[in-house]
């Protein structure tokens, strides 16, 4: 226990991607730095061991991504989804940084793979990490024992002293015993609280409890909330976060991809009242997969059901869940436990308002409703071909974007306005400062990868000026 | 010993691939996930298709977010391995002698030291004086040739037909309601796979997680030198063989083709097994079958066996001690070819099949949806 390393110039807080690249890049400009992860070293990552691509900008196809993605369509992509609740300066800092990513991540040992199937939309715009998430923590972390980064596990950031803006030192759980660590430089890269169900629930009421963490049971926000209760600037909304659509059947925690649902383009979704309550085909899923999360935990008891008929067998990726398989919609609507006449109403309802158009799931085709509220507006097919199947989801959070207030020096600031001497933040306990609402694919992991490199060097910087 | 409980092997390894086809990330590394992206439902046939389709690089086990002691228990290298091991045993011929599969290294040892003695005492019958020396450095002053040829000749033919029963019965039944035809193409790429270890690449070219979660090369080079020894004196004994009949009558110079691609594939054969069991040792115990490492060793111990006594024959043939050395070297091969269907040999096999298979597959059209 007393071979830890005591007093590091640099403290990393969290052991995901984020973390790595701070940690990584802070011992190459010659400093000595420890990171504390929270979790045992088998659940190394924090939620970065669940992801599988990196959005980044691009001129052209680069042998990785199909096609260019320009740093500006980057940009109109990110106000799009935030609806314009995002930083431009701090965003286009990002975006711009984005360019150098994959050849640092291919030095560090990352490595990149086509597109997975299922995913081709993302080809031209995301990187995709050969093995997924996992394979690139490991390769970070190989990095970082290569280069000297010392590693502790099972070891969490509760709480921090503060001195006039300054950090002094962190009070750490490690194996149930409380440690004080000092270090000249603070790099906050924790995650969020999207674990702490307490804490979902102040912010969401009784709803929280019938949410699924998709992600790491570690990220607990002590860190997080740490730094607010000691005068740190907040930003973003304890309200938003990433959130999709998972099968309600999903462990509580780090049930990952799998839980996923992708059918919801070619079917339709209805609540506990067996109603529709949005456009299923409103775009392609990748691109819409990501507001699903918080449309069905705005229904009665934050369920949705999604309904398909046999036609779009072999459309969507495989679930690992079986669906609730039924001959009639009828016979469906008792499975689910919803009234049989109201959802063989909606359905004939929907099925005579579908107009016949050219059924294409590659492209956004002509088949709509009409006269229809809300609408179809694409992929709109009537189900009536038996057997019909069904899954019921739930709200999967993935993560949170309340978060601390930086400069674009990954640079805390205090929540008098100052930017605070030797504390840095990167990745997810940041991201709000980008993210005021909604979500691009892969765009948790550009954050992660460009503040902590950010955060890095500049937390060396810092170094030669205390 | 490996679990021959067929059913629950089956369950088991259905469960996890239908985990892993909602998930795909290890689509990158190898054929089976590939293979897997192509199905819904999977049948046994596609489950052993699957398991041998694997090289048990580990890669996916290293990288999957649902490795234990996740609940999800997702450990793909070690179900196929024992998915494997129950297909090995299923397409034995004769039925039987499956058997040998469950306590391999001790069948490969009875085996073998029934051969060596079963050598000797010929040896020691037919060879008279040359036993004493007086050979001149001839094999077949020891053994004549006729019998040589007999003897491995037979011994070759059974092997080759239990082989070939085996492997017809697992392409049959994995192609089971979905037959692939065999091209001269698909055999190529197949062939092209098995020849340079593609699938022990890991999928990004620094090599397969094996022995630790680090990629390295290091076991697809001494599997290399495995395969190409064994090989190589394959070679050697067959051009022997050739110029026996042509009249170029044993002992052959040490510059000889014979003997030169002989001390080569020798070396593969003692470099390579001694390699592969050393990161055997060292191999991280979660994905990688330990129950199953007696097959493996067996088989490993035999070609370092059947390498290493050959050498002491070449280096001691014009010595007395030739004789008996030669008895065991030919008791060590003898009981190397009558294992190599009933223990790990017969991966190769199995393997190359499922190659063959998923080179068909890969050419066909996509199924269409619906």
């Amino acid at each position: 226990m007393d071979s830890w390393p005591h007093s590091p110039d640099v403290l990393v807080a969290g052991g995901g991607n984020a973390a790595l690249c701070a940690a990584i890049t802070a011992r190459q400009a010659g400093t000595r730095v420890l990171v504390l992860e929270s979790a045992p070293r088998v659940f190394r990552g924090g939620n970065s061991r669940h992801t599988r691509n990196l959005r980044y900008a691009h001129p052209g196809a680069d042998g990785i991504a199909t096609g260019p993605y320009p740093e500006d369509e980057f940009w109109d992509d990110l106000w799009r989804v935030t609806g314009g609740r995002t930083s431009e300066a701090l965003a286009r800092h990002a975006i711009h940084d984005s360019v150098e990513l994959p050849s640092w991540m291919v030095r560090h040992g990352v490595r990149f793979q086509p597109p997975l199937s299922g995913t081709l939309h993302l080809g031209r715009t995301n990187g995709f990490f050969l093995g997924g998430g996992k394979a690139l923590v490991n390769a970070y972390y190989r990095a970082a024992e290569a280069l000297g980064v010392e590693i502790v596990y099972d070891a969490e950031v509760q709480d921090v002293d503060l001195e006039g803006g300054r950090f002094v030192r962190a009070r750490v759980r490690h194996h149930g015993q409380e440690r004080q660590v000092e270090a000249r430089v603070l790099i906050a890269a924790a995650g969020g609280f999207e674990a702490n169900l307490p804490w979902l629930r102040e912010s969401w009421g009784a709803a929280a409890d019938n949410f699924i963490v998709r992600g790491t049971p570690y990220n607990q926000g002590r860190l997080l909330r740490a730094l607010l209760d000691r005068g740190v600037m907040s930003v973003g909304d304890a309200r938003q976060c990433h959130a999709v659509a998972v099968d309600g059947r999903a462990p509580k925690f780090d049930g990952g991809i799998v839980t996923r649902v992708d059918c919801v383009p070619f079917g339709i979704v209805v609540n506990q009242q067996a109603q529709r309550f949005y456009d299923e085909g409103e775009d392609f899923w990748p691109k819409r997969y990501a507001i699903w999360g918080r449309l069905v935990a705005a229904q009665p008891d934050q369920i949705g059901h999604v309904l398909i008929d046999a036609k779009p067998r072999g459309l969507f990726m495989p679930t690992v869940f079986p669906p609730l398989v039924a001959g009639s919609i009828r016979e469906l609507a008792v499975g689910l436990g919803l009234s049989p006449e109201a959802l063989e109403d909606t359905v004939q309802r929907f099925n005579a308002s579908v107009r016949a158009g050219r059924f294409d799931p590659a492209v956004l085709d002509d088949c709509h409703t009409e006269g229809l509220d809300p609408p179809k507006t694409h992929w709109a097919v009537a189900i009536d071909r038996p057997p019909f199947s069904a899954y019921s989801l739930r709200p999967g959070i993935t993560f949170t974007y309340l978060g601390v207030a930086v400069d674009e020096h990954a640079r805390v600031r205090m929540a008098d306005g100052t930017l605070s001497a030797n504390m840095f933040a990167a990745g997810e306990i940041m991201a709000g400062n980008i993210l005021g609402q909604g979500y691009l694919a892969g765009f948790g992991m550009t954050l992660g990868t460009v503040f902590g490199r950010i955060a890095g060097k500049e937390a060396a910087r810092a170094l030669h000026g205390l | 010993m490996p679990s021959t409980d067929s059913d629950g092997l089956i369950k088991e390894a259905e469960r996890v691939m239908t985990i892993c086809n909602a998930c795909r990330y290890c689509e990158g590394h190898c054929a089976v996930f590939p293979a897997m992206a192509l199905r819904i439902h999977f049948t046994a046939g596609n489950l052993r298709y699957l398991a041998n389709l694997c090289h048990n690089c580990g890669s996916c086990f290293h990288h999957c977010q649902y490795a234990p002691p996740h609940a999800f228990d997702v450990n793909v290298p070690r179900v196929f391995a024992d998915l494997r091991a129950e297909t090995y045993q299923r397409y034995a011929w004769p039925a039987p002698l499956a058997r040998l599969f469950r306590r391999n290294g001790l069948a490969a040892a009875i085996i073998t030291a029934v051969s060596m003695v079963a050598l000797v005492v010929l040896t020691v019958v037919v060879a008279g004086p040359a036993l004493r020396g007086g050979h001149g450095g001839s094999f077949y002053a020891v053994l004549p040739h006729h019998l040589m040829v007999g003897l491995f000749g037979a011994v070759g033919l059974y092997v080759a037909v239990a082989l070939a029963i085996g492997v017809i019965r697992f392409w049959r039944d994995v192609g089971a309601g979905d037959p692939v035809s065999i091209r001269l193409s698909t055999v190529v790429r197949a062939s092209g796979d098995v020849l340079r270890l593609r699938y022990l690449g890991g999928g990004g070219g620094d090599g397969c997680t094996y022995p630790t979660e680090a990629p390295s090369q290091v076991r697809r080079r001494f599997h290399h030198l495995t395969f190409y020894g064994f090989l190589l004196c394959l070679a050697a004994t067959t051009i022997a063989a050739i110029y026996h009949q042509l009249g170029r009558m044993a002992p052959y110079p040490l510059w000889s083709v014979p003997v030169v691609l002989g001390i080569l594939g020798g070396v593969g054969l003692v470099t390579g097994p001694i390699g592969l069991l050393l990161l055997k040792q060292r191999s991280d115990p979660e994905p990688y079958r330990r129950s199953q490492f007696a097959m493996d060793i067996a088989f490993l111990v035999l070609l370092f066996a059947a390498a290493g006594t050959g050498f002491a024959v070449l280096c001691l043939r014009d010595t007395a001690a030739m004789a008996i050395l030669l008895a065991v070297h030919l008791g060590v091969v003898l009981g190397l070819f009558l294992t190599l269907p009933y223990g790990k040999f017969v991966h190769a096999l199995y393997r190359f099949a499922a190659l063959v298979r998923y080179a068909g597959e890969r050419s066909r059209p996509p199924p269409r949806p619906g």
